[in-house]
C-alpha cells in the first residue's frame, strides 16, 4: 500500500500519528519505516519531525530498521517462563539458527523477544505477524516454521 | 494565604506557590537538579522528593502546590536516602571525569553530589560513551555527560519553538538528541545557545575557541583586536561573584588590556552605525515601495531561523550585516588602512553573549577580503572569564579603563542594543529625527521597553502613524510572521531577537541566566544609555567622521559593499 | 467459594460479532433505563455501590465520574483503557474478545452520567483479534442507533473511536496513555492537574479499565446498594481473575471480593499439576508482591492488598511451583519493566539497570551482604520516588521477595554469606 493511500484514510490531524504509522509500517514487506517516509507523515500532518522520531523510537512496535518478512515474537515475561518458554526459544533459534534480535540470511525471519501477549493462560505463547501459537512445544514450533517456509514458495 | 508546616514549622505561603518556594522563603534549602526557574516543571530528577504527611510516597517541592493543612518534612531519612540514591544513580550513568571537564567547580550536578556528601557510588558504572557532537562552530554536545533533566528540550520546544532537541528512544536508553541523533548541523538548529546555557552539567555547551585566541594573542605577528558587544558589560561581573544588575565596562576594558588585546574597541560603535544603515533601508523601503515590514538583521539565531524556516521571507529582513560583521568589515578595511596594518596580520576577536554569533562569523558572505572572514574568533561571555581566571586576572580589583579610538565612542542609542526592543528604539530616536526634521521632546520609547514577549507601538513620522513590533524568542516571532504572512500585519518594522529578553539574555551569558536576572540587565543597560553624554546613533560624531572619511553616505556604494549583505534559503538534508 | 459469573455470565452464551444477539439477550437494556435517570442520581448509584478502578489503583469510580461531571469545560471525554500488557493479566482480552457489547454499554452509562460526548477505546496494538472484534461492535453500535446522535431516542450524542497502543506498556498509566491517545509518546505528565480536570486535549477525562465500565450496567440494573452487598464491606463486587502459572485450569474467574487466593488456585484453577507443590505467587500482575504458599489464604480486597504497600493489580494471580527459581523470575520482571520504563524520570530509568544488575548478582549466587543492602535500599526509593505507578510498583516484587524469602538471598550469596 502506498502511503498516500494510507494518509487519505485517516483525518488530517496530529493525533492520528501513532495509527497512522502502525498502519503504514503493517504494509511494509520488511516492517521498516525510512526517514523519508516519516518526513512526509510530519510534512502531512504539519508536526515537527524530532516529534514524529520520537514517537518511532518510543513505541517498540515500530522499527527504523528493515526486518524479515515474518517477524516472530517470543514471550519471554514469567507465567510463560514457568511454562518451559525457554524450550520453545531454544528450538526457534536452532531451527532459525539464529539468535534473539538478528534476521536470517534469507530475510525470511526475524526473531525478537515481546512483551506479554496476554495468553498466559495458554502459556507459552509466540506471535508471528499478527497472528498468536499458544500451547507452544518444540513439536509444535518445528511444524509453524516448516508450514511458514513452505510458504517462500508458494 | 496558605497555612502549612514544614519540618513542624507553621509556614504561610501565596496560593499556587510550591513546596520549593515556600520552604526557601523560611530557610530550608531544598536541593534540586531538573528545575530550573521560568521553565515548564517536569519533575523528572526526583532529587527534590520531600514527605507529605498522608502520602507513603514522597513528593517533588518542585511541582507540588502548598495547600492548607498540609505537613511537610524536607529532611528526613527517608528523603535523604532517596536524593543520595537518586543523585549516585545519576553518577553511575555519568562520565565523571570531573576535573577535564568544562563545568569542573561550576556544575550543578557536581555541587549536589558535594550537598549529599556523596563519597562513593553503590552502583557499578553503566556509562556506554557515545560519540560526541562537535560538527558545528557553535554548539558543542557530549551526550556522555547528559543526566536527561529535559531543560534543553523545555527551552528548544516551549521557550523557542524550534523543537530541536527531543527525547529520543525510552528506558535507560532515552537520548536527548536531534531527530534520529543526528548532528545539530544537520537540524534546524539556530545556534541559539538557550540549551547550552540552562544545561546543569557540560553536556551541551559553546564550542570552545579560548585556544585559538590565546595562540593569536601570543603570535608577535598579529595585530589581535576585540571588540566587546553591549550585553558583556552588563553581565560579566556575575561571572566573579557580583549580583546581576551591574555595569562593569572600564573592568572588562582593563582585563581584555590584561588579557594582551592590542586594541580593545567597542560594538556599539557599529551598533551607531547599524542603526545609521538600518534606519535609511527602511525610509527607502518606505519612500520607494519596497517590501515591508522590514525586519531586523542584527540577530545571527533569527537569521538562521528565517532563512531554515521562512525562505520565503528573506525579502523582508534588512539588508544590515549585524554590528559584529560591520565591525569586523571596518577593522580589515577601513581600520586595516588608516593605522597600515596588513589584514592579513590581523586578528578580529569578539566578545559576544552569543553562540550563533560564531556561526555567523564563519559565514561566507564575511569576507571583506578575499578568502578572509572578517571575524577570525568569537567567544561569549562565558570563555572570556574562564580566560580572565586562567591569566590570574583578579577582576574585582581592576581599574577602570577606556575603550581604544576609533572605535571606542559610542551613544546611549547603540548601549539599549542589548534589550529587547533596543535596535529599534534606537532606530525610532534616529529615524523620527531625520524623518520630521526636529528633535526629540522625549527619547525614551517606552512601548519597545519591558519582557513582554510581543511589544508594539505606533510612532509619528512626517505626520504619518507608523506602526512597529518587537518580539523576543522565536516562538514570539513567529506570532509575528504568521500575520505577516496572511497579510495581516501592518507593522513597517520589526525587531526580533532570538534570546528571551535579548542577547543580555544570550546562549553565551553567565550560567544561571533567569529571567529576574535578565530583566536586572535590561535595567542596568538603560542606565547605561542614561549616563551616556550622546544618546542618539546619528550624533555620534565618530560615525560622522566616518561617513566623511570612508563611507560616504548611508546606503552607498561601500556601505553596500561592506556593511550590507544578503540571505540564502537553507535546504534541509534528509 | 465458587466463581460468582456477574460480566462474565453471558459469555460462551453470546456471539461477540452479533449486535442483535447481544440485544436480544439483554445488553443495552440498562443503557435504556440509565438514559432516563438524573445524572446525578446515576452518579449517586455508583457512589452507593462503591465501585472501585480495575485496572490497579483502585481508585473510587464516583469520585472520577462527579469530578468529571461538574466541570463546565467542554467537549468532555471517556477514556477506556484496554492497554492490558501487564505480564500475567489477560482478563480485559477476555472480555473484549467475548461480549464487547457490554463494555461498550458500561463506557456509554460513564459518558451520559459524566456529560462527554467523545470517547476513545485505547487497546494494545498487540491485541489484534481485540481490536477487529470491538471495531466491529464500534460498527454495528452505530449501525444500530447506539452510538451517534440522539441515542436511544434520547438527546445524548456519543462517539467512539479505536486508539491502539503501538508497543508500550507504561501507556497504561492514565496520563501516558493520554499523551499517546494524541500521538505523542507515552511520557506521564506532572500531577496536578488530574485528566478529570484537564486529559485528553486538555479536557475533563473520564479514564478508566475495560472491566470498570462492564460494572456500570449492572450497578444500574440492581442499583448501588444492591451490588454493594456482593464481595466484602470495603471491596463491593466482583473480581475477574487471570489465573496462569503452574497451575492445571488457568483462565479467567470471576469471583466475588473476599475470595481467598487459595480458593482461585486450587477450587477454581484445581490447583497445581503432577504433585509439584506451590512454591511462590505473585498476585496483581508483574508489579504485584510475591508470597509464599501460607500466606494464600489472603483475601482478595483492596485493603488486604495494601497492607503490601500494593494494590490490587488487575487481578492476576501467577502459581509458581518448587522447580521455579525465585531469581530467574525477579529477572524476567526487572527485565520487563526496564524495557517498558519511559525514560523519564530518574529512579525508574536508571534504577532498574541496577535492580537487574543486583538481581543477577544473587541469581549466580555471588550476592553479598552490601549488594543485599543496596537491593533493598534501591527498591525501596524507587518505590517511593518514582514518578508514575510503573516506577513505584515495578519493586514490590523485589521489596516482597525480601520480606518472605529473605533466606534464599542469604542462600545465594557467595561464601554463603555473612548478614544471617
Amino acid at each position: 500500500m502506498q502511503l498516500k493511500e494510507v494518509l487519505d484514510k485517516y483525518p488530517q490531524s496530529e493525533d492520528y500519528l501513532i495509527e497512522i504509522l502502525m498502519d503504514y509500517q503493517k504494509h511494509k514487506m520488511h516492517h521498516d519505516l525510512t526517514e523519508e517516509e516519516l518526513k512526509t507523515i510530519a510534512k502531512h500532518l504539519d508536526i515537527k519531525e524530532s516529534r514524529v522520531s520520537s514517537v518511532v523510537t518510543f513505541y517498540s512496535l515500530f522499527s527504523l530498521e528493515p526486518k524479515g518478512r515474518h517477524v516472530i515474537q517470543v514471550c519471554h515475561d514469567v507465567p510463560c517462563h514457568v511454562n518451559n518458554q525457554t524450550a520453545v526459544l531454544n528450538t526457534l533459534k536452532t531451527m532459525l539458527n539464529i539468535d534473539v534480535g538478528q534476521t536470517t540470511d534469507d530475510e525470511m525471519f526475524t526473531l525478537e523477544y515481546t512483551s506479554c501477549l496476554g495468553a498466559c493462560d495458554k502459556a507459552p505463547v509466540m506471535r508471528i505477524g499478527e497472528k498468536t501459537f499458544m500451547n507452544l512445544t518444540s513439536n509444535k514450533v518445528k511444524a509453524i516454521i516448516a508450514e511458514y517456509r513452505g510458504r517462500k514458495h508458494a | 494565604m496558605i497555612n502549612l508546616k514544614i519540618n513542624g514549622i507553621d509556614v504561610e505561603a501565596k496560593e499556587g506557590s510550591t513546596v520549593l518556594d515556600a520552604a526557601k522563603e523560611y530557610g530550608f534549602d531544598i536541593p534540586t537538579l531538573c528545575y530550573y526557574p521560568d521553565l515548564r516543571i517536569n519533575s523528572d530528577c526526583r532529587v527534590c522528593s520531600v514527605e507529605v504527611a498522608g502520602s507513603n510516597h514522597l513528593m517533588t517541592a518542585c511541582s507540588t502546590p502548598v495547600k492548607e493543612g498540609m505537613e511537610v518534612k524536607t529532611n528526613t531519612s527517608k528523603v535523604y536516602n532517596a536524593r543520595k540514591t537518586i543523585t549516585e544513580l545519576i553518577l553511575a550513568n555519568h562520565d565523571t571525569n570531573c576535573t577535564t571537564c568544562a563545568r569542573n567547580l561550576n556544575c550543578e550536578l557536581q555541587d549536589l553530589a558535594n550537598t549529599l556528601g556523596i563519597e562513593e557510588n553503590r552502583f557499578e558504572k553503566v556509562l556506554e560513551m557515545d560519540a560526541v557532537d562537535d560538527h558545528n562552530p557553535s554548539i558543542y554536545r557530549n551526550p556522555n555527560r547528559c543526566i536527561k533533566c529535559g531543560r534543553c528540550i523545555e527551552v528548544c520546544k516551549d521557550v523557542e519553538g524550534t523543537y530541536v532537541l527531543e527525547n529520543q528512544g525510552r528506558s535507560n536508553e532515552v537520548k536527548v538528541a536531534p531527530k534520529y541523533g543526528k548532528y545539530l548541523s544537520e537540524e534546524d538548529c539556530t545556534f541559539c545557545g538557550q540549551c547550552a546555557s540552562v544545561c546543569p552539567v557540560a553536556a551541551i555547551t559553546e564550542k570552545d575557541d579560548t585556544q585559538r585566541v590565546f595562540d593569536a594573542i601570543n603570535n608577535p605577528n598579529k595585530h589581535v583586536i576585540v571588540q566587546v558587544a553591549p550585553a558583556i558589560r552588563v553581565a560579566i561581573g556575575e561571572e566573579f561573584g557580583h549580583k546581576s544588575g551591574g555595569q562593569w565596562t572600564g573592568q572588562l576594558i582593563t582585563a581584555l588590556k590584561r588579557l594582551g588585546f592590542d586594541r580593545v574597541f567597542d560594538t556599539d560603535f557599529t551598533a551607531d552605525l547599524t542603526i545609521i544603515e538600518e534606519g535609511h533601508e527602511l525610509l527607502e523601503r518606505v519612500k520607494t515601495g519596497g517590501t515591508l515590514p522590514m525586519m531586523t538583521s542584527c540577530c545571527p539565531g533569527w537569521i538562521n531561523y528565517a532563512e531554515q524556516q521562512h525562505p520565503d521571507m528573506l525579502e523582508h529582513l534588512s539588508t544590515c550585516k549585524s554590528p559584529q560583521q560591520m565591525f569586523g568589515a571596518l577593522a580589515k578595511t577601513y581600520y586595516a588602512q588608516s593605522s597600515g596594518i596588513d589584514p592579513s596580520d590581523m586578528y578580529v576577536v569578539s566578545i559576544m553573549p552569543c553562540t550563533a554569533k560564531k556561526y555567523e562569523a564563519g559565514r561566507e558572505e564575511m569576507q571583506s577580503n578575499e578568502g578572509m572572514q572578517d571575524v577570525d574568533a568569537v567567544l561569549t561571555t562565558r570563555e572570556l572569564a574562564k580566560m580572565i581566571r586562567s591569566q590570574g586576572i583578579n577582576f574585582n580589583n581592576l581599574k577602570d579603563g577606556e575603550f581604544d579610538t576609533p572605535f571606542g565612542i559610542t551613544t546611549g542609542a547603540a548601549a539599549i542594543f542589548g534589550a529587547t526592543g533596543g535596535v529599534m528604539e534606537a532606530a525610532l530616536r534616529t529615524v523620527s529625527e531625520v524623518v520630521n526634521e526636529k528633535p526629540l521632546e522625549k527619547i525614551e520609547f517606552e512601548d519597545v521597553r519591558g519582557f513582554d514577549g510581543i511589544k508594539e507601538a505606533t510612532v509619528e513620522l512626517g505626520g504619518n502613524p507608523v506602526k512597529v513590533a518587537v518580539a523576543h524568542t522565536l516562538k514570539h516571532a513567529e506570532t509575528l510572521i504568521s500575520e505577516v504572512k496572511a497579510g495581516k500585519s501592518d507593522y513597517a518594522f520589526i525587531e526580533v531577537m532570538t534570546c528571551p529578553g535579548g542577547c543580555i539574555g544570550g546562549g553565551g551569558q553567565p550560567y544561571g541566566t533567569t529571567n529576574k536576572k535578565r530583566i536586572e540587565r535590561i535595567e542596568s543597560t538603560y542606565r547605561v544609555d542614561d549616563s551616556m553624554p550622546v544618546r542618539k546613533s546619528h550624533e555620534n560624531p565618530t560615525i560622522q567622521k566616518l561617513y566623511d572619511d570612508f563611507l560616504e553616505k548611508p546606503l552607498g556604494k561601500k556601505s553596500h559593499n561592506l556593511l550590507h549583505t544578503h540571505y540564502h534559503p537553507r535546504h534541509k538534508k534528509v | 467459594m465458587p466463581e460468582q459469573k456477574m460480566l462474565t455470565k453471558r459469555i460462551g452464551d453470546i456471539n461477540p460479532l452479533s449486535i442483535k444477539d447481544a440485544l436480544e439477550k439483554g445488553t443495552y437494556k440498562q443503557l435504556e433505563k440509565a438514559l432516563k435517570m438524573n445524572r446525578i442520581d446515576l452518579i449517586d448509584e455508583v457512589e452507593k455501590a462503591n465501585l472501585r478502578g480495575r485496572g490497579g489503583a483502585g481508585f473510587p469510580m464516583h469520585i472520577k465520574m462527579m469530578s468529571t461531571a461538574k466541570q463546565e469545560s467542554t467537549p468532555k471525554y471517556v477514556v477506556c483503557n484496554a492497554d492490558e500488557g501487564e505480564p500475567g493479566n489477560f482478563k480485559d482480552r477476555y472480555l473484549m474478545e467475548n461480549d464487547p457489547h457490554i463494555i461498550l454499554e458500561g463506557i456509554l452509562i460513564a459518558a451520559y452520567a459524566t456529560g462527554a460526548s467523545k470517547g476513545y477505546f485505547y487497546i494494545r496494538g498487540e491485541y489484534n483479534q481485540a481490536i477487529s472484534i470491538m471495531k466491529w461492535a464500534i460498527e454495528e453500535a452505530k449501525e444500530n442507533g447506539l452510538l451517534g446522535t440522539g441515542i436511544q431516542g434520547s438527546d445524548f450524542d456519543f462517539d467512539i473511536e479505536i486508539r491502539t497502543g503501538a508497543g508500550s506498556y507504561v501507556v497504561g498509566e492514565e496520563f501516558a496513555m493520554i499523551e499517546s491517545i494524541e500521538g505523542k509518546s507515552g511520557r506521564t505528565r506532572v500531577k496536578p492537574p488530574f485528566p478529570t480536570d484537564e486529559g485528553v486535549f486538555g479536557k475533563p477525562t473520564l479514564l478508566n479499565n475495560v472491566e470498570t465500565y462492564c460494572n456500570l450496567p449492572f450497578i444500574v440494573d440492581m442499583g448501588g446498594e444492591n451490588y454493594s452487598k456482593i464481595g466484602t464491606k470495603t471491596s463491593t463486587g466482583t473480581k475477574l481473575i487471570s489465573l496462569s502459572g503452574n497451575v492445571t485450569n488457568p483462565g479467567v474467574y470471576e469471583v466475588p471480593f473476599g475470595t481467598t487466593v487459595r480458593e482461585v488456585i486450587e477450587d477454581l484453577g484445581g490447583g497445581v499439576p503432577n504433585e509439584h507443590k506451590i512454591k511462590m505467587v505473585q498476585l496483581g500482575g508483574a508489579c504485584g508482591p510475591i508470597i509464599p504458599e501460607f500466606m494464600l489464604d489472603l483475601q482478595i480486597d483492596f485493603e488486604r492488598f495494601e497492607e503490601f504497600e500494593s494494590k490490587t493489580g488487575a487481578g492476576a494471580i501467577i502459581v509458581m511451583d518448587e522447580r521455579q527459581d525465585l531469581f530467574e523470575v525477579l529477572m524476567r520482571i526487572v527485565k520487563f519493566f526496564q524495557h517498558e520504563s519511559c525514560g523519564r524520570c530518574t529512579p525508574c530509568r536508571e534504577g532498574h539497570v541496577h535492580l537487574e544488575k543486583l538481581v543477577h548478582s544473587f541469581f549466580k549466587g555471588d550476592g553479598n551482604p552490601n549488594e543485599l543492602y543496596s537491593l533493598e535500599s534501591l527498591a525501596r526509593v524507587m518505590h517511593h520516588s518514582s514518578l508514575c505507578g510503573l516506577g513505584q510498583s515495578s519493586p514490590i516484587s523485589i521489596i516482597s521477595s525480601l520480606s518472605y524469602f529473605r533466606d534464599a538471598f542469604h542462600d545465594r550469596m557467595a561464601f554463603g554469606g555473612g548478614e544471617k
